[in-house]
């Protein structure tokens, strides 16, 4: 059932912009400049995360020091980072007024400009290169100690015969995955981007539907665009590793080799700097606002937590159906959301829906259900595991007593995976908060959400508001994601 | 009364053929070495496998078809037979209802039971506070509970130290007097201790029941070279 479900929004709402599509012949210039540009931002925002992981990773790999446990903790963040605060924070650094500007502007510099291709990179290495940074320290980590020891007792580079062979093999994974996640990137293109140098596919199909109302151009974008991710999607999800989103990165391997100390205090530095300087500034210039906010931000901050929480209960529910039937087919459909992006789902069901409701009367509900549906590929791979152990270690038991249906789930299996459940629907709830991408395409004025109220917050240049509502949407996306988490840490006995 | 008929388990190029009757509140030990099918032949009687050929029969009714919890079978294994996560009374009382909500009634029977193994006073605890020992007894607390014909021991005590073991075996044997009791053991002594009967399962095959006493004075030939002497 809930497995069917999944199949009816991913492969229904390509149905409809499949037969929506009216043929390649009406893809414009613009339109074939933002495929190029989605190509290649994605391939240098992956090779920027991954070459720049590299130096971080290794430094994290080899030594121990006070606050790495924080530092790994930042590492973290972004992953569950509404974009478009991090957005705010990258441009109260970086930004026209920035520090870096700023400090350009004292030495005699020119200033330079965040706006475009490569503001839109910074963005994008800005969140992925934790993410890298998670992969290959794993990929270190995996390296058994026993040959460290023998590569110091024969006196050979570990760089060469240890280091590189493993980057060799992690490196194309983690490449992949980042290069998936920016294909399908909006809020950073909608708001970093923009302009024909620098649009996304994913941005067309916003500015399609909302500004040319042109459904037939945004199909046939969506159907590129489905094109692109499936492909790559596929290739990600052979290659991947799967456990960079959990824990026991604290290890740090015992080794022999000497040296790099200089190397690495700088590696850790500058991308401690990177990640706490937006982060900072987020803090810094929303405080001073955050209780002078209109009544209208906090409406929307109402309106995104109970989007959050509606989503969060679907994808518990979703998963917990789909994890409890496992089997390969479920993993195969529980994937299927990474294929497709929200715009292009978004698309999908605003063609199923238009015919007999307006659009944005759904904005909510349509934000809820799709929210869910593209964290399940996450939510599945953290809970479906621990649902499998639950039932090889107290299946036969369960079995004995006759424990069924809810009972089983009540009994065994919840209170077993409240670890994992608190995780994944804390990851959940934080996405969707902080999520801007369909309900740009629904929603119409009272019914934006946070994340979109602060973006028009942004457009129409009222900085201390938008930095207030950043604040409040960042300490609301963290702390869902926080009481989650620890509701499933609590009481937990064994 | 406890019957296999034609029983075949096929798992690869492993075999083992079953066709004995076991007596009615006797308790029946499995011997023999290890890889041999002891512990299969006790999950394909307790219904966690199917069996690729052949009928079991419990008090007469075919139950082969049927899932466990409706065999009539108590099952112990070699480890988690109770739920961390639940207290003593909880694990307890999921042997008289699978929802785990009792009445009154069956409360006072619950702690009844936990008393009459041993455990007084211990019913708010979680499986984690207990000795090894005293986890075994919850768990034989909930098999008296569940008060089923057949119960299948699976070497559930071989985690606990020899003089725990046989106490644990004793208190079986007392307090399980008159079920029909099936129980694994690599240890011939625990056999001549406790059990009334003996199938040796060797070399593909589960032999009839041979009285302890009978066995063990004259072993055959397949037995005396597991036994090494």
């Amino acid at each position: 059932m809930a497995a069917a479900l999944v199949l009816f929004i991913v492969v229904g709402t390509l149905l409809a912009v499949g037969l929506g599509a009216n043929g390649p012949a009406s893809l414009g210039t613009a339109d074939l400049a933002a495929i190029r540009f989605t190509i290649v931002q994605a391939l240098v925002s992956a090779l920027f995360s991954v070459a720049l992981a590299v130096p971080v990773a290794r430094a994290l790999a080899r030594r121990r020091f006070r606050g790495r446990g924080l530092l790994m903790t930042l590492f973290g963040a972004p992953f569950i980072l509404p974009v478009i605060v991090a957005v705010l924070g990258l441009l109260a650094v970086f930004g026209r007024n920035g520090l870096l500007n700023e400090a350009l502007a004292a030495l005699g510099f020119a200033k330079v400009s965040i706006y475009g291709f490569w503001g839109v990179i910074l963005a994008h290495v800005f969140f992925n290169l934790p993410l890298a940074v998670r992969f290959l320290l794993q990929g270190w980590l995996d390296i058994p100690v026993e040959r460290f020891r023998l590569a110091a007792s024969l006196g050979v580079p570990v760089w060469r015969v240890l280091e590189v062979p493993m980057l060799r093999a992690v490196v194309p994974g983690t490449f992949v995955v980042i290069f998936v996640m920016c294909l399908t990137s909006f809020a950073v293109a909608l708001t970093l981007g923009g302009g024909p140098k620098a649009t996304t596919v994913e941005l067309a199909i916003y500015q399609a539907v909302r500004f040319d109302f042109d459904l037939g151009k945004a199909a046939v974008l969506s159907v590129v665009q489905f094109g692109l991710c499936a492909l790559v999607a596929v290739l990600a999800w052979r290659v991947s590793g799967e456990r960079a989103l959990g824990a026991g990165l604290d290890r740090v391997v015992q080794r022999w080799d000497r040296g790099g100390l200089g190397v690495d205090i700088v590696a850790l530095c500058l991308a401690f700097l990177f990640l706490i300087l937006p982060l900072g500034m987020v803090v810094v210039r929303g405080l001073p606002s955050l209780f002078e906010l209109p009544p209208l931000v906090f409406e929307a901050a109402l309106r995104s937590v109970a989007v959050a929480l509606v989503s969060t209960a679907l994808a518990i529910a979703i998963t917990l159906a789909m994890a409890i039937r496992g089997g390969g087919l479920i993993s195969l459909v529980g994937a299927l959301p990474l294929a497709a992006s929200s715009l292009v789902l978004g698309t999908g069901l605003f063609l199923i829906v238009q015919p007999f409701i307006s659009p944005p009367k759904l904005a909510l509900a349509v934000t809820a259900l799709l929210n869910a549906v593209m964290s399940l590929p996450f939510v599945l791979r953290v809970i479906q595991p621990a649902v499998a152990q639950v039932e090889t270690d107290y299946g036969r038991l369960a079995d004995s007593l006759g424990l069924r249906g809810w009972n089983r789930m009540r009994i065994l299996v919840l209170p077993r995976i409240r670890r994992p459940l608190g995780f994944a629907a804390g990851l959940t709830a934080a996405l969707s908060m902080g999520d801007l991408g369909v309900i740009a395409l629904f929603a119409t004025d009272g019914q934006a959400t946070l994340p979109l109220v602060m973006y028009q917050l942004m457009g129409s240049y009222r900085t201390g508001q938008s930095a207030g509502a950043a604040l409040l949407l960042l300490i609301l996306s963290l702390g869902l994601f926080w009481i989650f988490d620890r509701g499933g840490r609590s009481d937990a006995a064994t | 009364m406890l019957r296999l008929e034609n029983v075949l388990i096929e798992q690869g190029p492993f075999r083992l053929t079953a066709d004995f009757t076991v007596k009615e509140g006797a308790i029946t030990a499995l011997i023999g070495p290890s890889g041999a099918g002891k512990s299969s032949l006790l999950s394909l009687i307790g219904g966690f496998y199917q069996v690729n050929q052949g009928r079991i029969f419990i008090g007469g009714r075919d139950v082969t078809d049927l899932p466990p919890s409706e065999r009539s079978i108590a099952s112990l294994f070699q480890d988690g037979n109770l739920f961390p996560h639940l207290m003593v009374v909880e694990n307890i009382a999921l042997g008289l209802r699978p929802s785990g909500r009792i009445d009154a009634q069956e409360a006072a029977q619950v702690r009844d039971v936990i008393a009459s193994v041993g455990l007084e006073g211990m019913g708010e605890r979680k499986p984690s506070e207990l000795s090894g020992g005293q986890q075994s007894r919850v768990a034989l607390a909930r098999v008296l509970l569940q008060n089923k014909d057949v119960v299948l021991l699976d070497e559930p005590f071989s985690a606990l130290g020899p003089a725990l073991r046989i106490e644990m075996l004793d208190l079986v044997k007392e307090r399980l007097a008159g079920r029909t009791i099936l129980m694994v053991t690599h240890d011939p002594e625990d056999a001549k201790r406790v059990a009334d009967q003996v199938i040796v399962v060797m070399r593909g095959e589960a032999t009839q029941p041979v009285p302890t006493r009978d066995l063990f004075e004259v072993p055959t030939d397949a037995l005396r070279e597991y036994l090494g002497h």
